[in-house]
This record gives structure tokens, sequence and C-alpha cells, in this order.
């Protein structure tokens, strides 16, 4: 039989990837332990190493292939006794072209189910997200991942300003745990790129320390699960300076890197801090959802005299959006967006949230219900003038929430709904949020435990007496 | 007296342990003071002993309200020390015991106790408190409520210093409680990784709240603390205040010339309780009344005065000038108005939003 070699998913997200380099050509004898190519995935580039034994028969996608679907059959290696001649001629037959190697659906999805079974599948950015009001008619775009604005917004912040520095586990020579610092090293040096031992509580304290003495540090957490280690410093150190001082001594520090649930990785790697840093005077939180207000945001926030909490996505950091063209794109801190605009019902969220609640708004146009999606951005100081309009303008209101529901923002929003929208509610709000249970591993467990469309369009619905 | 690390080696025989070769500081030379700089810390001292004394008073009287913890048996250490930093370009940072500090850093008595009054014209404009004090004009960070924070945010001071090349150095004063807190040795680690312009300082006043040194350090000898780190440390006489004056200047040479990271522990006393909240059931008034007696840092220096050939009168006028200067301290404090209400709202973020 001959063997297929398929394209491997090497980190939990990784959906697809770039075959960037083949070690092996056609009709080389391989054994176990063979690295046979290179794959760049959504985190680093990784070695792919025979498992069997065999001759390379054929080689079905070429290398430099972007965008390679996990599961894709990349090669096929002849078995012990076989003609590899024959198992080429026979695997060309069947897959097809290169160019064709889209799996068979059964195939695909199996591929999919043993990686991303968890999570419901992220969409590309629907194509009714235009870019928000802040950039000029007419500005050009470009299609940009999560992860490279946040590392463009960094770059061009280092380049302006000798201040700013970066400064976390595995930034400077891996390149960034989620190649978020990629290309940093390279361009600013070991003296503004710096590698931590793991001490998280450590160098926070570092970090805004520096930042009281002058400087402009980002502290990147491999994920702000490890922040709590640090949370004194964030909350105790940071936050509360300014005020304690009398406005003497300022602290303008980010704090930044992935928050909320990833793939698969289980309760302890899998929360979402909003809550927790948007309780906190002194703090500014941002959690952006597109790669323009990633881009924005960050820049803003690097540049901000108050110390910033600024949670991204893992989830997030693949996916592409449009990121206007500009020199110096930065945003309003504190300035919630419409996603979508619709009369029926507001969808508030943030983060990944707003990908859910924009799909799900796509569905309840379906049924006839216009939602309206506010994207807040940030999460502290909280934009309530603009949810509260988007609320006057449709009367009812669900908040979309990837974390836990006790406390959360979801909460605050319908707290505010409550205290100074009364009058325009013509339904209670309604949340949908995670289970209120710690993340399971089971991926049956997870996806019941996480927020999905089909239980916003319920939540719409409902507030909607439909 | 400054007495240097006993080399590991002659502690614990063959083989010689890693600490063998690698090089240490030379051993701090006690400082020949001249009659002036003598002058100088007897006045510094003083001012402390007076000023702390009176905040206790005002404590009792209800004026200072909430934790407040008094230097009072402990001048030595900051007087000796901040005696030898260059204001302007070094940088110090110290915990919840603060007032002593600040005070040999030389800001103003008065805007320190209407702080602790709780005034508008207190340093923190009344919204700090005792543990909350900052001078950004003085390289003073603070006043640090958090047990060990300030060992973390001194480094990143001192990281600024070599991130900017500004030739400055961070002195952070932790105390032998603090000392077992674990961000402290991850500041360690990364100092002495990266070889930052840093003193850490150990005031060794022998009890953390109500719990003595050796009943909470496996290692009791606290200068040895930075030894897995290869930062050296140095033991230092923290009741003679030319013994830490000489021992600043050693860390400073070390730190300087840029060796990295350096660790002095400054053994002291504190004769107030903790806070003014103590119990005072750990300790025995005679052990209290024994180190008043015997190894008072302002009755040594005064000795040292009287040596120099300084006059009883020559001291008699630096009091009655100190007892000036807290008097008016105290009384500015208690006429200050309270902060306007408004002051509740500010300072919160720097920038509108």
């Amino acid at each position: 039989m001959p063997i297929e070699l398929k394209m491997p998913a090497l980190s939990p997200t990784m959906e697809e990837g770039t075959l960037a380099k083949w070690l092996v050509k056609e009709g080389d004898t391989v054994t176990s332990g063979t690295i046979l190519a290179e794959i760049e995935t959504d985190k680093a580039t990784m070695e792919f190493e025979a498992v069997d034994e065999g001759v390379v028969a054929k080689i079905l996608v070429a290398e430099g292939t972007d965008e390679v679907k996990v599961g894709t059959v990349i090669a096929v290696l002849a078995g012990e006794g076989e003609d590899a001649a024959g198992v080429a001629g026979a695997a060309h037959d069947g897959a097809g072209a290169a160019e064709a190697i889209a799996a068979s659906p059964a195939e695909e999805a199996q591929a999919q189910q043993a990686t991303v079974a968890a999570r419901p599948k992220q969409e590309a950015a629907p194509a009714s997200l235009r870019v928000e009001p802040e950039v000029p008619e007419g500005t050009e775009m470009i299609r940009q991942t999560v992860r490279e604005a946040l590392r463009d917004a960094m770059a061009e912040e280092m380049r302006s300003d000798d201040r700013v520095f970066v400064m976390g586990e595995e930034v400077a020579e891996y390149q960034g745990a989620y190649k978020v610092t990629q290309g940093l090293l390279d361009e600013f040096g070991a003296r503004r790129v710096i590698d931590t031992p793991i001490t998280e509580y450590g160098f926070a304290g570092v970090g805004t320390g520096a930042a009281m003495g002058g400087l402009r540090p980002i502290i990147e957490f491999m994920t702000f699960n490890f922040a709590m280690q640090a949370i004194d410093h964030i909350i105790n150190s940071a936050a509360k300076t300014n005020y304690m001082s009398g406005g003497q001594m300022r602290c303008p520090i980010v704090f930044r890197g992935p928050n909320g649930a990833a793939a698969r990785v289980g309760a302890q790697h899998s929360q979402n801090y909003g809550p927790w840093y948007a309780s906190v005077p002194g703090l500014i939180v941002i959690a952006p959802y597109t790669a323009a207000d990633a881009k924005g945001l960050l820049k803003a926030a690097i540049r901000s005299e108050d110390p910033v909490v600024f949670l991204e996505n893992e989830l997030l950091y693949g996916q592409s959006f449009d990121v206007p063209k500009l020199d110096d794109y930065v945003l309003p801190i504190g300035k919630a967006r419409v996603a979508r605009e619709g009369k029926d019902v507001t969808l508030v969220s943030y983060s990944i949230g707003v990908g859910v609640a924009l799909d799900a708004a796509t569905k309840l146009a379906e049924q006839g219900i216009e939602a309206e999606v506010i994207d807040l951005r940030t999460l502290r100081p909280l934009d309530k003038e603009t949810v509260l309009r988007s609320l006057a303008k449709t009367n009812r209101m669900v908040c979309v929430e990837e974390g836990w529901p006790v406390c959360s923002i979801s909460s605050e929003i319908m707290a505010t709904a409550m205290e100074e929208g009364f009058d325009d509610l013509d339904a209670p709000v309604l949340r949908v949020t995670d289970e209120d249970v710690p993340l399971p591993y089971a991926a049956n467990l997870e996806r019941m435990a996480l927020i999905d469309v089909d239980k916003v369009v319920a939540a719409a619905r409902k507030v909607c007496y439909r | 007296m400054a007495k240097a690390a006993k080399r590991a080696s002659e502690e614990i025989g063959s083989p010689p342990p890693p600490t063998h070769n690698r090089e240490r500081p030379p051993e701090p030379q006690r400082h020949q003071a001249s009659r002036e700089e003598l002058l100088e810390y007897y006045r510094q001292m003083l001012l402390i002993r007076r000023f702390e004394e009176r905040a206790g008073q005002l404590y009792g009287l209800g004026l200072i309200g909430g934790f407040c913890h008094l230097y009072i048996g402990q001048e030595a250490v900051a007087v000796g020390l901040q005696s030898a930093m260059e204001p302007g370009k070094d940088s110090v940072i110290t915990g919840y015991r603060d007032h002593g500090h600040m005070l040999a850093y030389g800001i103003d008595p008065r805007v320190i106790m209407a702080e602790l009054t709780g005034r508008a014209a207190g340093i923190s404009r009344g919204k700090g408190g005792s543990m909350h004090m900052f001078s950004v004009e003085h390289k003073f960070y603070g006043g640090h409520g958090i047990v060990g924070a300030q060992v973390s945010l001194g480094t990143g001071l001192a990281f600024k210093h070599k991130y900017s090349g500004d030739g400055g150095v961070c002195l952070a004063y932790f105390g032998d409680g603090a000392a077992n807190q674990g961000q402290v040795y991850e500041s360690f680690n990364m100092a002495e990784l990266w070889k930052l312009p840093m003193i850490y300082v150990i005031e060794n006043n022998q009890y953390a709240m109500g719990t003595s040194v050796n009943r909470a350090s496996a290692e009791d000898q606290l200068y040895r603390r930075g030894e897995s780190f290869r930062i050296p440390g140095i033991q230092v006489d923290g009741m003679d205040v030319l013994a830490v004056r000489g021992a600043a200047t050693t860390a400073l040479d070390w730190v300087r010339s840029g060796k990295g990271p350096i660790l002095l522990e400054l053994k002291t006393y504190r004769y107030r309780g903790h806070s003014m909240s103590d119990p005072a059931k750990y300790r025995s008034r005679e052990e209290v009344q024994s180190v008043r007696e015997k190894s008072d840092p302002i009755e040594a220096v005064k000795r040292e005065l009287a040596a120099a050939g300084v006059s009883e009168d020559e001291l008699k006028k630096i009091d009655t000038e100190i007892k000036r200067i807290v008097t008016e301290s105290a009384d500015f404090a208690e006429q200050s108005p309270e902060p306007d209400a408004a002051e509740l709202y500010t300072d919160v973020l720097v920038e509108t939003y």
C-alpha cells in the first residue's frame, strides 16, 4: 500500500500552513526520522519528519505553496516492495494535479475534526465588515492578519520612539511564541527586544519599574493565563501609582498577549480576563477583534501615558482583515465601533465574540431580523454612549461574550442598560456567554461550553419575541 | 564594622564550591568621615528620629490614620547609604517604612508629615498616605505597600539606567521579611543575567512583623541570598553609619564598573513596633532596651563627634534646629486643609479618553 503523507497540524490552532521547503525529492529513500519538509505554521517554522520507511514516489504540493489545509495529501511514499513509479502514477490519477489538492470533502472534514474540532469554525471576516469611518474615503486597504497588524504597530512605534521596547518570554530569538514579534529582533536588536526567563511576576515588575523610570515598555505575556502570577504588579504597582502619587508618577506600559479560550488546551490555559482588568480603576483595557483595530489601538496604547492591558486572542491571530494603508494609523481608545448596522436588536460584543455576533447577524437577517453589532473594542473606559445609542434605536439587546457569565462585561452592559437605558428597553437584556464551568478538554464538552452562533440567534429571537 | 562574607570554602571545606573563583568586591572600609560629614550624618539621623517620634505622637492623637511604620533605630542605614548616592542621577525605591529614606534624600519634612495626616499639601496630595509617597523630582520612586514589590520595580529602574546609558544606579531597600518573597529571586536572576546597575539592600531589623529572622529564613545569613545568582553579598553593621557609608562606596564602585548587581545586608534594629498597632509580644522589653543602650546609631555618631572635638553646645544647636523643623512640619501638617472633594476623581488616569 502506498503511504499518503498529509499536511500535519503542528499546533493546536493550525488549520492550514505553508509548505516552505521540501528537503527530499522524488526517488529518495526515507526512513523514520528523515526530515521531509519545512512547514510554516501559524506559530513557527517546523520540520516535518517521516514516520514510515519508503521511497518518495510523488510530491503533490510544490514547495512555496501557501494555505495548504491540514490533512491535504502532500506526497506519497512507496512502501517496501512497491514500485515508486507505479505509485506515483496512481497518486497522480487519484489526487489530481497539485493545484487541485483540495482533498475530498470527507477527508477534509475528517482532518478538520482531528485538529480544530473544538472550535466553531472561524469564518473569514464577513464581507459586511467595512473599516470604520475613522479612515478617510478612498483609503487604500491591505489584507493583513491580526498577527501582522500587531507586529507592524509595535515596529512602527519602536521606530519613532527609542523609549519603546518589547520584553517577554520567547519574544526575540524564538520570534514570538505566537509569532507576533516576528522580525523585531532583526530590526531592533537585543537591546530593545528582550527575552526574559520564565518569570512573569519578576518581568512584569521590571517592566513596570522601567515605565516608572520613564521608558515605554511593551510586556508580552505568552498568554494572559500566566499573567495571574504577575497581576499584583499590573494592579497594585501599575494601575494605582498615578493616583497614589497625586499624579506625580506615571506608568506608561502596555501588557499584551493572547487572552480567552484557545483550542483544546484545557481550563488553565483558557480564560478571559477582560472582566478582571476592566474592573480596576487606573487601567485601560483594550480587546480588539479586527486587524485594523488591533493595529490602531495597539499604537494608541503604546503612546498612552496610562497603563494598558491589551487583550489579544490566539484564534484571531491568523485571521485576515482590511487594514488601512496609512503611515500612522492610530485609533482613539475608549470608542466602540458599529460593526454592522441594524434596527431590530443590538448585539454587543468584543474580541472573538464579535465574529460570532456578526455570523449570527447574517443568520438573523435570513430570518428577517436586522441585528446591529457593536464591537466595544475598549473594555475600560467603556463606550456606554455608543451602546445606549444603539439600544435607543433597536430597543432590544443581547450581550455576546467569550467568557464566564458572572461579573462579566455582559453584566456591566446589562446594568448600564437598566440604569441609563431603561426607558428604551422593550425586552430584558440577555447575555450569551461561555458556560459557568472551567473549560473542559474533550472536544464535545469544549464546544458546548463556548458561545456559538446558534445560541446568539436563539437569544436574539427571544428578545425580539420571535 | 563591615564584615565581608566568609568564603564558603572556609566553611564547608572541599570540594570548593563554585563561589571560590568568583570575583568579589574588596572588603569595605569604614568611612573616614570629615567633621562636616559627621555633623551632617548626625543632623539627618536626628531629624529622622525626632520626625518619627512626632509622627508616633500624631498617630496617638488620631491625626495620622491607617498603617504607620516608624524608622526609629534604623536611621544609620538610610543616612549612610544615601550619603553615597548621586542625587539626580541615582534612583531609590523602598517599601512601606519609607519616611526615613525620604528625609535622608532631602525631601521637605513638611510635605511628608502633611501626607501622613492626609492633607492636600502632602507629597501625594493626601492620596497616598504613609506607605505611598513618591518624589520623581528626587528620583525617589516610593513608597510601596506590597512586601517585595519594590525589588522588581527597582530592578526595572536599574534596567532603565542601563537602557538609557545614563550612568545611574538603583538602590532598592527591602526588609528581612521581604527577602523571602519569590519575586526578589526572580529579580536577582534578571539583574545578574543582564548586569544591571543595582544595589539590593536588605535592612535586616530582625523581625518581619513579629516573626524573627530565624523563624522565617532557612538561610538566615541574608547576605548570602544572592549566591545562587552569582550576586556577591556583604554583611554590614547597620547601626554604624560609617560602616554603612563604607559599604555603600564599595557597592557603588562594583556596580558602576559594570559588574552587575550587589547585595548588602544591613544588620539593624527597630525600636518601635512593626506598625503603630504592634502588640510587642514577640520580643522582650529588655531586648529592645539593651540594643538602645549598647548600639544606638545616633549615640555612636555622638561619640565620634566628641572625639572629633565637636562641643556639646554645637550639638545642642543642632538639636534645637531639628526640634524647630519637626515642630514646624507637624504644625504645617495639622493646619493644612484636607484635599478638595474634587480630588477624589483626579489622577485616576493621566489622559482623557
